[in-house]
C-alpha cells in the first residue's frame, strides 16, 4: 500500500501555484497588449531587421533588382497607398498571435498531460484484452495514471471551449462568414457538436476507466476459484478497444487537427496515438521505478523495466514511421493545400520540427537499442524524459503554428502552464496510487507476472 | 598423443539435462558438448557459455547499409548528374533526403539481417554439403547428449553420470583432429 508522501503532496502544490502564477501573469500582460504596443513592436523589429538586410542582401541582389525595379515602378504607386492599411492589418494579426499564445500554452500542457493518461489507458485496454502475463503487477499503477484521464480531458475540452476563436478560427463567426472552406465543413466544425463529441468521447473513456478500475477491485476480494470480474474486465477492454480507436481519431481532428481548419491528413489520429501511446507507457515506467526505487513494488523486476523499455523504444520508431510517412507524402507531392502545413513548421519552428525527431527519434532509438541498457533504471529515467520532452515538443508543434505562428517562444506561459498540469497531473495520480494495494493480488494471471522473467 | 576419449551421456528429459549440467559444472568438469532436439532455455547459462555478440556485429553491417546507401545516392543523384526530375530538388542531398529515406531504411535493414545471418553460418560453420557432427542421431529427435573430455578419471565421470540420471554412458575414443 502506498501512502502519499507529504513531501510528494507539497511539490506537486507548490508546481500548481506556481505555474498558476506565472500563467496568469503572462496572460494579463498579453492581454494589456493595444494594437499600438504592437506597433511600436513591429517597427523597432523592422529597425533590426531592415539594417542587416541591407548589408548582406545589396551586393547579392543587385542584378535581380535591377531587373525588378522595372515592374515595381509600374506598381509602386498603387503599392504605396495600400501600405498604410496594410501595415495596420500586419499588426492586427500580429496582436491575435500574442494574444493567443496564452492560451496555446495552457492548452498545449493540458492536452500533453491529458494525453499521456489516454495512451495508457489504451495501454491498459490491450493488456487486458491480450490476456498479457508479464504486466499485471503494473496495472495498479496505469490504473492511477488513468484516473487523472476524466479531470484532464473535460479541462482540455473546457480550454478549447474557453478559448474558442484564440485556438480555433472556425469558432469565430466573422471568419467562418468569409471562409467557403470552413462554411463547407461547418457540418462538424461547429461549436454545438464540438462540445457533444467531446463529451461522448470522455464519457465513454471514462465509463470503461470506471468499471475497469471497479472489476480490477472486485477480483482481488473474490474467491480464489472466481474469475468473473476478470472476465468483465477482458470484455469491456476488447469493447472499449474498438470505441478508443474511433474516438481518439475524431478527437485528434477536433481537438489538434482543427487548429488548421484548412488542412487535412488522413493518418492523423494514429501519429497522435502513437505520441499519446509512447508518452503514455514512459510514464507507466517511470513512475514505476520511482514506487520500486521507495522499495514500494518488489514485485516488479528488471525484466518488467525491460519489458516497458522495450514498448518505449518500438513505439518510439513506430511515431517516427508515422511521422515520416505523414511529411515524406506531403512533401512528395507537394500539393499547396496540404504542404503548406509543413512549410511554416519548417519556416519558422525548424529547431522544435526537426529536434523533436532527436529527442523523440534518434536518442531513444541508439539509447535503448542495447538490450542490457534496458534493465537499468537510470538509463530509461534518462530516456523517458527525454521522450517526454520530445512528444511535449510534438503537441507544441501541431498547436503552435496555427495560433501563434512565428511568435512562438518556449517562455514564461509555456512553462508554467506546463508546471501547472505537472502539478496537477502528480497530485491526481499518486492519490489515485494510496487508494488501493499496489498488487492486483486476485489477477488469475499474477503469479505468472510476478514470476515473469525475461 | 593420438586418439583421446570423451565420455557420453544421454538423457531424455530437458529438465534433468539441466540439472545435470549444473552438477558436472559444480564438480569442475568441462563440459565439451551438449547436443539437444531443440533449444534448452537456459542452458547456456547453466553451461557459462558467453553471450552471443552477433548482435553488435549486425548493428555494425547496419551502419555500413546506411553509408552504402548514402553515398551510392548522393553520387548518382546529386554529384554525377543532377537532373530535375519532377520539380525535385537535387541540389544537395539534405534537400531531396525525404525521397531517399525508403532506401536508406531498407538497405541497412538488408545490410543487417543478410550479413548477420551470413556471419551466423560462418561462426558457426554450417554449410551447404557439410557433415554432419552430432555423434548420435537420437539427439535430433527425443535425446539430449552431454560430452565430456575424459583425463584418467573415467570411473569418477560415470559414476557422477549415471547418478544424475543418464539413460546410458559410453565412453569413446574420439580421433584428435
Amino acid at each position: 500500500m502506498y501512502t502519499f508522501s507529504k513531501r510528494l503532496k507539497i511539490t506537486s502544490l507548490v508546481l500548481i501555484i506556481v505555474g498558476a502564477i506565472g500563467w496568469i501573469s503572462s496572460y494579463n500582460s498579453s492581454h494589456h497588449l493595444s494594437l499600438e504596443d504592437v506597433k511600436l513592436l513591429l517597427a523597432e523589429e523592422d529597425a533590426h531587421h531592415g539594417s542587416s538586410e541591407t548589408h548582406d542582401s545589396a551586393e547579392a541582389h543587385d542584378d535581380a533588382k535591377a531587373h525588378a525595379a522595372m515592374i515595381h515602378a509600374s506598381i509602386e504607386d498603387d503599392h504605396h497607398q495600400e501600405e498604410a492599411h496594410h501595415g495596420d492589418e500586419h499588426a492586427e494579426h500580429v496582436l491575435h498571435q500574442m494574444h493567443n499564445r496564452p492560451y496555446a500554452a495552457l492548452y498545449v500542457a493540458a492536452f500533453f498531460f491529458m494525453m499521456i493518461s489516454l495512451g495508457v489507458l489504451a495501454f491498459y485496454g490491450i493488456q487486458y484484452a491480450a490476456q498479457a502475463g508479464w504486466s499485471p503487477v503494473l496495472f495498479r499503477v496505469m490504473e492511477a495514471i488513468t484516473y487523472y484521464l476524466l479531470p484532464g480531458a473535460l479541462i482540455v475540452l473546457g480550454i478549447g471551449l474557453w478559448a474558442g476563436d484564440h485556438l480555433f478560427i472556425w469558432m469565430d463567426p466573422e471568419v467562418v462568414a468569409h471562409d467557403e472552406l470552413i462554411q463547407g465543413k461547418s457540418g462538424w466544425l461547429n461549436k454545438t457538436w464540438f462540445a457533444i463529441r467531446g463529451l461522448i468521447f470522455i464519457t465513454g473513456w471514462s465509463l470503461y476507466r470506471y468499471f475497469s478500475r471497479k472489476f480490477s477491485l472486485a477480483q482481488d476480494l473474490a474467491d480464489v476459484n472466481d474469475n468473473s470480474n476478470f472476465k468483465k474486465n477482458f470484455r469491456i477492454s476488447a469493447a472499449f478497444l474498438v470505441f478508443y480507436i474511433y474516438t481518439e481519431s475524431m478527437m485528434s481532428w477536433d481537438w489538434i487537427m482543427s487548429v488548421d481548419p484548412h488542412w487535412f491528413s488522413t493518418l492523423f489520429g494514429w501519429y497522435v496515438f502513437a505520441s499519446m501511446f509512447v508518452s503514455g507507457i514512459t510514464v507507466i515506467a517511470l513512475i514505476t521505478i520511482y514506487l520500486k526505487a521507495k522499495g514500494l513494488m518488489e514485485f516488479v523486476n528488471d525484466s518488467h523495466l525491460h519489458d516497458l523499455a522495450k514498448f518505449m523504444f518500438a513505439i518510439s520508431v513506430f511515431w517516427t514511421y508515422l511521422w515520416f510517412s505523414q511529411f515524406m507524402l506531403i512533401w512528395y507531392a507537394n500539393i499547396p493545400e496540404e504542404v503548406t502545413y509543413f512549410i511554416t513548421r519548417i519556416e519558422d519552428y525548424k529547431l522544435p520540427f526537426f529536434g523533436m525527431l532527436i529527442l523523440n527519434f534518434i536518442f531513444p532509438f541508439l539509447v535503448l537499442m542495447n538490450s542490457d541498457y534496458k534493465r537499468v533504471p537510470w538509463f530509461i529515467v534518462m530516456a523517458g524524459i527525454v521522450i517526454l520532452f520530445g512528444h511535449y515538443i510534438d503537441v507544441f508543434n501541431m498547436i503552435m503554428p496555427a495560433t501563434v505562428g512565428d511568435r512562438w517562444f518556449i517562455g514564461v506561459p509555456e512553462i508554467s502552464a506546463v508546471l501547472f498540469f505537472l502539478g496537477l497531473f502528480l497530485l491526481v495520480v499518486f492519490y489515485a496510487l494510496s487508494k488501493a494495494p499496489l498488487l492486483p493480488k486476485g489477477n488469475p494471471f499474477i503469479k505468472e507476472s510476478e514470476q515473469f522473467h525475461y | 598423443m593420438g586418439a583421446s576419449k570423451v565420455i557420453h551421456a544421454l538423457y531424455t528429459d530437458d529438465d534433468v539435462l539441466m540439472s545435470a549440467v549444473k552438477t558436472v559444472k559444480a564438480a569442475k568438469h568441462h563440459i565439451e558438448e551438449v547436443y539437444t532436439p531443440f533449444p534448452v532455455h537456459g542452458l547456456d547459462k547453466a553451461m557459462g557459455l558467453a553471450p552471443t555478440r552477433i548482435a553488435i556485429a549486425a548493428f555494425m553491417y547496419g551502419c555500413v547499409g546506411l553509408t552504402v546507401a548514402i553515398t551510392m545516392m548522393n553520387f548518382i543523384m546529386i554529384e554525377d548528374w543532377p537532373q530535375n526530375i519532377g520539380g525535385k530538388p537535387s541540389f544537395s542531398y539534405i534537400e531531396n533526403m525525404p525521397a531517399f529515406v525508403p532506401i536508406m531504411f531498407e538497405l541497412t535493414v538488408f545490410f543487417a539481417a543478410h550479413l548477420m545471418v551470413i556471419t551466423f553460418y560462418l561462426r558457426s560453420r554450417m554449410w551447404p554439403f557439410k557433415n554432419a557432427e552430432n555423434p548420435d542421431p537420437r539427439t535430433t529427435d527425443d535425446h539430449f547428449l552431454m560430452e565430456i573430455s575424459v583425463h584418467d578419471n573415467e570411473k569418477q565421470l560415470k559414476t557422477l553420470l549415471t547418478k544424475t540420471g543418464a539413460v546410458e554412458v559410453h565412453v569413446i575414443e574420439k580421433e584428435a583432429h
